[in-house]
């Protein structure tokens, strides 16, 4: 197993038409680069030049749409280059977030029928189930193991998107640990709201049903995507992730998953949340040690 | 009831949203831009009767809606080429009609082309959320009860503002819906991972539009591409053709597994983790919307100030039909 590398010292910038320009930190997954990608969105944000439309910051890469009538691509472009090189130069590595409880019913009967649907001519092993499968290719003694793994160590909301609101997650783990599954060999048409998915090293949560190519794990208790804004947590937005929040994901039993369901029909559930200081060279230098310090905060010790 | 301004949705017709302009500064979210697919027909539609450019108005796709108007409205009809007709008589497109209260609105098969658009005096007046009335029908939210529209729907329109003095799009501004197309784009983001063989097909080779084409994408037919061959980057996924998820350039163009082009247009996912090879410049996004499946394509690499050019020309364009109503 190779160690995490260096980012290139200086990002990939290519335009995507004459309204978006797309900036690549790094072509492989990492933490730093996916830091990196935040760090140049916050500063952009925080400029609020004209002309610029959205800043979309993702796993390893940024995306910006722009109004080329409003501003002209290349000062757009010279502007983000100096923020890159001002945000490599940045001493602080604490990022101010959040640690968030995700309830989880793992090998639950709703994801199970939809994979059980799509398995000839979708999936690299008709004959089984994701969970079982993962599992093997990850050389884990079975579906118990990959799930204990799954949801011991949090994980980092590195993008939001696909769909409304939809969370990639990194896990907060060593190259070594990462747990890494293929897509299906063909995207499914169906999947259930809240699915927990995975696909390469990261983890989703899907938002809303629909088509998704990601091996299917559990299925989540609460919404993540609320465009009726009923839930309490809900009422600065919709959408509920943002990219560096950190999950913790928890298994629930059957009884557990319909007791949240029932108080999100009354609208009383909350998520617990707990606000953190993410320290970005902790977690690197030594992501176990530093994964039970976000642990406690959680717990509130 | 007769006398609020409404349409009563007889017959829903394939798929008929509720679009505008669009849902701008929430990609991010992952939410999607939306909006009218071809927003030029959809701009004249809308001056045609006297409403203010991006208002909310229908689009239909193939096959339209029958439809009743409660109390005396205009209506406008612009996109793709279709037979009119208010009460089964063959009535104009591109042109302003006057709805009185019963009058029912129905169209026959299109000619070319895919969607058409029609314009209320007035506008559909329905709730603007995240600032646009446009349908998002995967995150069911927008336009019409976030959802297509179904039998029985009563579609609430705004209060009329002045028309303009011309009635009628001359054939001179009127967009062309033919069974071939240009489509200019620019070469970048992931090109430089197609071979160059790869690179030239899909540059100088003719391609052919499948009927897997909706508002979130458009898949092509034609030679295939070749992707180089490396070590993919951890967390890419196996596939030449896979990168770590990033985000997608609206008009991109990603070909999983090197075979079938997609452009993906104003519903598409946010972002995923294919490869985008070129991305049709913001000027023939519309272009794009009027193809049918069958229409022969061809992608004419250009450069960045080429495509600005280009979006200042179709502005001027579309400013001038405009400015021909009065």
């Amino acid at each position: 197993m190779s160690a995490p590398q260096t980012l290139p010292a200086q990002a990939r910038y290519t335009w995507g038409g004459d309204e978006f320009l797309f900036v690549e930190i790094a072509e492989e997954m990492s933490l730093p680069g996916n830091l990196r990608a935040m760090g140049i969105a916050r500063a952009l944000a925080a400029k609020s030049l004209d002309g610029v439309v959205d800043i979309c910051p993702a796993n390893a890469s940024l995306l910006i749409r722009f109004d080329p009538d409003v501003v002209a691509p290349a000062d757009l472009e010279t502007t983000v280059r100096e923020l890159e090189t001002a945000t490599q130069r940045q001493s602080s590595t604490v990022l101010s977030t959040r640690i968030i409880e995700v309830p989880v019913w793992y090998d639950d009967p709703y994801t199970r029928e939809v994979g059980a649907r799509f398995r000839e001519g979708y999936h690299q092993d008709p004959s089984g189930n994701d969970l079982d499968y993962a599992a093997r290719i990850n050389d884990l003694d079975g579906a118990a193991e990959f799930i204990q793994r799954h949801h011991t160590n949090p994980w980092i909301v590195s993008m939001v998107g696909f769909v409304a609101g939809l969370p990639f997650l990194f896990q907060l783990v060593g190259r070594d640990k990462q747990l890494e599954v293929p897509k299906y060999l063909s995207p499914r048409t169906d999947t259930p709201k809240l699915t927990v998915g995975h696909g390469g090293c990261f983890a989703c949560i899907y938002s809303v049903r629909g088509a998704g190519g990601y091996q299917m794990f559990g299925i989540a208790a609460a919404p993540i995507f609320d465009p009726a804004q009923k839930l309490a947590d809900f009422a600065d937005s919709m959408v509920f992730f943002r990219p560096g929040d950190v999950v913790k994901f928890t298994p629930v039993s059957e009884e557990e998953y319909r007791a949240i369901e029932a108080e999100v029909a009354a609208g009383t559930f909350r998520y617990r949340i707990v606000p953190v200081e993410f320290d970005t060279e902790r977690a690197v230098a030594d992501p176990e040690a530093y994964n039970a310090t976000l642990l406690e905060v959680l717990r509130g010790k | 009831m007769a006398s609020e301004r409404a349409i009563e949705i007889s017959q829903p017709g394939l798929a008929t949203t509720v679009q505008d302009r669009g849902r701008i500064r929430y990609y991010d979210l992952g939410i999607p831009q939306g909006g009218a697919l071809d927003q030029y027909s959809a701009e004249l539609a809308n001056a045609l009767v006297g409403n203010r450019d991006g208002e909310a108005l229908l689009e239909c796709t193939y096959l339209g809606p029958v439809l009743r108007a409660h109390g005396s409205l205009e209506v406008a009809v612009t996109g793709a080429p279709v037979p009119v007709k208010v009460n089964g008589e063959e009535r104009p497109q591109w042109t302003r009609l006057a709805l009185a209260d019963g009058d029912e609105l129905s169209f026959g098969y299109i000619g070319g082309g895919s969607r058409y658009f029609l314009a209320f005096s007035g506008g559909i007046d329905v709730p603007a959320v995240l600032g646009s009335r446009s349908t998002y029908l995967l995150g069911a939210l927008g336009g019409f009860r976030g959802r297509k529209l179904e039998p029985g729907d009563v579609v609430p329109i705004g209060a009329p503002a002045n028309p303009p003095p011309g009635d009628t799009v001359a054939e001179e501004h009127r967009p062309v819906f033919g069974p071939q197309q240009q489509v200019r784009v620019m070469l970048g983001l992931y090109d430089h991972r197609l071979t160059e063989r790869g690179l030239a097909n899909l540059t100088e080779q003719e391609w052919t539009l499948t009927p897997v084409a909706d508002r979130a994408g458009l898949r092509y037919d034609g030679p295939g591409v070749e992707w180089r061959e490396r070590v993919q980057p951890f967390g890419a996924g196996s596939d030449p053709s896979n990168i770590v998820d990033a985000g997608y350039a609206v008009g991109s163009i990603q070909i999983p597994g090197g075979t079938q082009p997609i452009i993906l247009h104003r519903d598409a996912v946010s972002g995923g983790g294919y490869a985008m090879v070129a991305t049709v410049i913001s000027a023939d996004m519309d272009v794009v919307a009027r193809a049918a499946p069958g229409t022969k394509t061809r992608f004419v690499p250009v450069d960045l100030d080429t495509a600005l050019v280009a979006r200042k020309d179709r502005a001027q364009r579309l400013a001038a039909a405009i400015s021909s109503l009065g």
